[in-house]
């Protein structure tokens, strides 16, 4: 696992997989916060940030991540073993 | 040589492509695109035979999708497709067009309403600051669709010169690439303004901003208070609803020869429903730039129909005659291939089509 900080489990909802081809729906790596988690899933698959993240930078108003449970903002810390699940909100029509 | 003719349809739910390659006759429909992602515009370079399709998604915001293969894959980047931190972020892309100087090179309109760049086909975006920092931004107020940049249009000969259009802040035009810009309004009416301040230099709800082809100085808009003409890249606009059924639509479609001939899709009107005039569909044609109307209606239904079009969803295609296509909120197509004299259906049960281009490639 590369990267410094708690060893940390990323969950990725199906509908982000199928845009980036070879992500995968576990991700196990090292990250000190729900920002850096996700800097560590953009390393992995460009792009996978802008998805997740809006510039203000925030995250976008119709994901939801949760760590061990908790609705979580970027800045959120996390521990060793932390899970971080990302999920898409209720939305659309 | 075969020609194949493809139709690039942006619906709610997802980009579709229609092709023909028996001259228009029949069509096959591929899709939906995009993981279903709202689409907003499609556009095709023939000489490539690369496809770009923008739009946003509720979830995972916006972006512009590129296929290699005539849609058989997408790949999709938003790269560089953000305004400063802190600032109000992008919902969705709602135009695309070439840009001058490279292979690929595109512009974006976006929503908030500013413009991108990218030189590398649509793999990183860099943002045209001069467009927002014009000093009329603080007043542009979004319309029903939106704060969007929905219509870009080059000069044919000078690629310095570029007209944009914003809903509501107006009509705009570039002679440096973009880096300074100055309103293009004059002569267009606010009907939502009081009486006196109907015609600012800014401000105005334009619906849609076309090109006469072999006129570069010709333009012709749509606007939400009337449709006009331009003789001097719009500078001065000359209004050209007489003879039509309302002042209200969304659509323009120039003709890709003649600069006369132009295509518009009135509807009842903004407090009215929006949809076609008296529950019958027509194509509405000039053949003399705005001076008198045709009412196109022959194969269009024209009994209890409450369908509107929008703003991106009628186009032409470059071939002899020229064909005429529309989509419509209901989610049909209908198509053209005698400069609109005759209409059929070929498609019917898609989602809302929110934009509809053409791509004719020569194999």
């Amino acid at each position: 696992m590369v990267g410094s900080g708690p060893a940390v489990t990323v969950i990725l909802p199906g509908v982000l997989q199928r845009l980036f081809p070879g992500s995968v729906r576990r991700v196990e790596l090292r990250a000190a916060s729900v920002a850096d988690a996700i800097a560590g899933l953009d390393a992995r698959w460009p792009g996978m940030r802008d998805r997740i993240c809006d510039s203000r930078p925030a995250i976008r108003r119709h994901m939801n991540v949760f760590v061990d449970g908790e609705r979580a903002a970027l800045d959120a810390p996390l521990r060793e073993g932390s899970t971080v699940v990302v999920l898409t909100a209720v939305s659309g029509g | 040589m075969a020609t194949r003719i493809l139709l690039l349809i942006g619906t709610k739910k997802g980009a579709f492509i229609f092709e023909s390659s028996d001259g228009r006759r029949t069509w096959d429909l591929r899709g939906p695109f995009c993981e279903t992602w709202p689409i907003n515009h499609v556009i095709g370079d023939p000489a490539a035979g690369t496809i770009w399709a923008g739009g946003g998604n509720e979830w995972f915001g916006p972006a512009v999708w590129r296929s290699d293969d005539l849609g058989a894959t997408w790949s999709h980047s938003s790269q560089g497709l953000a305004y400063a931190a802190g600032e109000e972020p992008i919902r969705a892309v709602w135009s695309l067009a070439p840009a001058p100087r490279g292979d690929g090179a595109l512009y974006a309109g976006v929503e908030p309403a500013g413009l991108f760049r990218s030189d590398d086909r649509g793999a990183t975006w860099s943002h045209v600051p001069g467009l927002r920092e014009h000093p009329s931004r603080a007043h542009w107020q979004p319309g029903g669709g939106g704060l969007i940049l929905h219509s870009l249009v080059r000069h044919p000969d000078d690629d310095r010169q570029l007209w944009v259009a914003i809903s509501t802040a107006g009509a705009f035009h570039s002679a440096d690439g973009g880096a300074t810009w100055e309103p293009r309004n004059h002569g267009t009416r606010c009907d939502f303004l009081p009486e006196e301040q109907r015609y600012p230099e800014f401000g105005q709800c334009v619906h849609c901003l076309v090109a006469a082809p072999g006129m570069p100085d010709r333009l012709y808009q749509q606007n939400h208070c009337g449709m006009y003409r331009s003789d001097d890249g719009g500078r001065h606009w000359q209004s050209i609803e007489d003879g039509l059924p309302s002042s209200f639509g969304f659509p323009a479609a120039a003709h890709p020869r003649d600069p006369n001939t132009l295509y518009l899709l009135p509807l009842n009107g903004d407090a009215v429903g929006r949809t076609v005039p008296d529950g019958a569909c027509a194509v509405w044609r000039t053949r003399d730039a705005g001076a008198s109307w045709q009412d196109l209606r022959d194969g269009l239904p024209q009994r209890n129909v409450f369908f509107g079009v929008l703003r991106q969803a009628m186009a032409t295609d470059v071939l002899e005659p020229a064909g005429v296509y529309f989509g419509t909120g209901s989610g049909e197509l209908y198509a053209s291939a005698d400069e609109g004299e005759s209409w059929r259906r070929i498609a019917e049960h898609l989602p809302t089509v929110l934009s509809v281009e053409t791509l004719v490639l020569e194999d």
